[in-house]
């Protein structure tokens, strides 16, 4: 049967269509599925933990509730806000002063201190380990939510400095012109002028700083002890049961669901944001 | 008064002269130096000398005994083994499934966000909770994968995922390659974004069909973005730690180079040896940064650098 030309290139729409869509569906299905069944094994009791059913026929918050009632899970939570905030607050703002100098003017060892800035960010963060962990000694803060932030910086400087850098570079030059021409200092300038209007940049990197912060595993686990500064990788990372072969699966899939919960929705919010930010810093240039 | 002239003349003089560059620069320039400069040179002065957790100060200096004894480790050559693996297999497939999911991004289509938002995911787990859930769906026995791979009859009886040597770093790259993705997705992304549209246009026009423009237009000019993203992640992979750290249940027959140096460093005290470690994976890394630097210098430019 012969079809018309219209209706012969709907029908090969379709099927381009429908076998776009299936893709993306797979790829969703793929990102999404790890998540989706940690909240179900999280939801199961431990009757039918072991069952492979795809959706839990008996629900339960049991093991949300043994976790939220845990003292070290709830301590290390607390850390991990404590230690991602303040680095994400310290990183922001030494990072928007250093950024006005590199974007806005131009004077000698700009170039070395951006490169030197970009080569930090390839860093392996294991050679800085042995003589961190003297820093953190001598100055006593060994244990101490102080030690993580003090580390944390070698993550989070260099490569906020560089995005800001980015950012600072869009502002059109003649805003800062009015303002230099109206008697502004610099400092009334970055906080009365350009600090307003880089207002999503500094929610920008402050949200990547803080992400990087809540995720580190490497320095948080060497340089704390006990719970009074361990954070929430690590707590979870240590959380076992009687033996190696007994974990406790249940109560582990609640205690990362809670703590992947905010950063997903911090995720879903400021997408845009995050996307713009993570590749002004590196790529795009 | 209020001539041209005088506008510039002032103008210069505020810009040029009088702007405190190095006080703002201080803050700054102070944290890089003692959070990542000064502990640098530390580890690399830590390598040459005896030095033990409990003796930091007083160590003493013996030369390059460190790495003749790292470079007859078996361990030590395993785990740059490892490394070398996870580095090579899952940066090109990360590359390859990334660039699907930017020109998948690249397209107006509805749900266009929502797919955006859902690719990130991926990304914004945390590594210790992505090994975590990984290691429960890849467990032998109760393990979702397991139990669907036996359903399609796909395979006959549960494979160890984890507990075999050989397979848990096909697990480590399996994760490594679902997390890191997204990155790199969006790295490609921003590529794609900058190629100018009327390219594709002018293309479609000419009826060019897909194939033809992905292998004539898209990744001609998309080069340059793919070999700094592959440098840029395959930097990552040299150090990772987190992952293995987990999946590898302290399995010295797994470990990467981060792994083994911390292990020498921390758990077994041996600052000396575990800093020339540490050490010698740094120019590892530094080799991979020069070749980074190279490949960046194009586009450094734009940002004013030159």
């Amino acid at each position: 049967m012969l079809m018309n030309p219209e209706k012969k290139w709907k029908v090969r729409k379709l099927i381009r269509n429908s076998i776009f869509y299936s893709v993306c569906c797979v790829i969703a299905a793929c990102c999404l599925f790890p998540f989706y069944w940690a909240i179900v094994s999280s939801l199961k009791d431990s009757a039918h933990l072991f069952s492979t059913e795809l959706w839990p026929s008996v629900i339960t918050l049991e093991n949300y509730k043994t976790v939220i009632s845990d003292t070290t899970f709830a301590s290390s939570f607390l850390n991990s806000v404590v230690v991602a905030s303040l680095t994400a607050i310290v990183t922001v703002g030494v990072c928007l002063m250093a950024a006005y100098p590199l974007a806005r003017r131009r004077f000698p060892g700009r170039k070395r201190i951006l490169m030197t800035a970009l080569s930090v960010t390839t860093l392996p963060h294991v050679a800085v380990l042995s003589g961190m962990f003297e820093l953190i000694r001598v100055l006593d803060i060994y244990n101490e939510k102080s030690a993580l932030i003090l580390a944390y910086m070698i993550i989070t400087v260099p490569f906020t400095l560089w995005t800001m850098t980015n950012f600072m570079n869009s502002i059109p030059k003649e805003i800062e012109e009015a303002a230099i021409m109206d008697g502004a200092t610099p400092y009334v300038i970055l906080t009365q002028v350009f600090f307003p209007i880089l207002g999503p940049a500094v929610v920008t990197t402050g949200l990547l700083a803080f992400i990087s912060a809540w995720n580190e595993f490497l320095f948080a686990l060497t340089f704390t002890l006990t719970n009074q500064a361990r954070t929430v990788p690590v707590s979870l990372a240590l959380f076992s049961g009687a033996s190696q072969h007994e974990l406790p699966y249940g109560l582990i899939m609640a205690a990362s669901v809670l703590v992947t919960l905010p950063l997903i929705i911090l995720v879903v919010i400021f997408q845009k944001r995050i996307i713009s930010g993570l590749t002004a810093g590196s790529v795009k240039g | 008064m209020f001539s041209i002239d005088n506008l510039r003349i002032r103008k210069q003089k505020v810009s040029a002269a009088s702007f405190p560059h190095w006080e703002f620069l201080a803050p700054c320039l102070f944290i890089l130096a003692v959070c990542a400069g000064w502990p640098l040179l530390r580890t690399i002065f830590f390598s040459f000398t005896d030095a033990t957790l409990s003796n930091l100060s007083d160590a003493s200096f013996i030369g390059l005994d460190n790495f003749v004894d790292l470079a007859r480790d078996q361990e030590w050559w395993q785990a740059v083994f490892n490394t070398f693996v996870i580095a090579l297999v899952s940066v090109p497939l990360e590359t390859f499934l990334g660039l699907i999911i930017a020109l998948i991004l690249h397209k107006n289509f509805r749900g266009r966000s929502w797919m955006r938002a859902i690719v990130l995911i991926p990304w914004t787990i945390p590594t210790i909770v992505s090994a975590r859930m990984w290691a429960w769906m890849l467990n032998d026995a109760y393990g979702i994968i397991n139990d669907l791979l036996l359903r399609m009859s796909i395979i006959d009886e549960p494979i160890p995922w984890i507990a075999s040597n050989s397979l848990s770093i096909v697990s480590i790259i399996l994760v490594d390659v679902w997390k890191t993705t997204p990155y790199m997705a969006l790295l490609l992304l921003a590529g794609l974004q900058a190629v100018p549209q009327d390219c594709f246009e002018a293309a479609d026009v000419d009826g060019i069909p897909m194939r033809r423009q992905l292998t004539t237009i898209v990744l001609p000019l998309l080069k340059p973005t793919i070999i700094v993203a592959m440098i840029f992640r395959a930097l990552d992979a040299f150090r990772i730690f987190d992952l293995v750290y987990i999946l590898s249940s302290g399995n010295s027959a797994n470990a990467t180079m981060s792994v083994f140096a911390r292990r020498h460093l921390v758990d077994y005290a041996d600052v000396g040896f575990g800093s020339a470690a540490a050490t010698t994976l740094l120019f590892f890394v530094a080799f991979l940064g020069v070749l980074y630097a190279i490949f960046y210098h194009a586009k450094i430019k734009k940002i004013g650098l030159d």
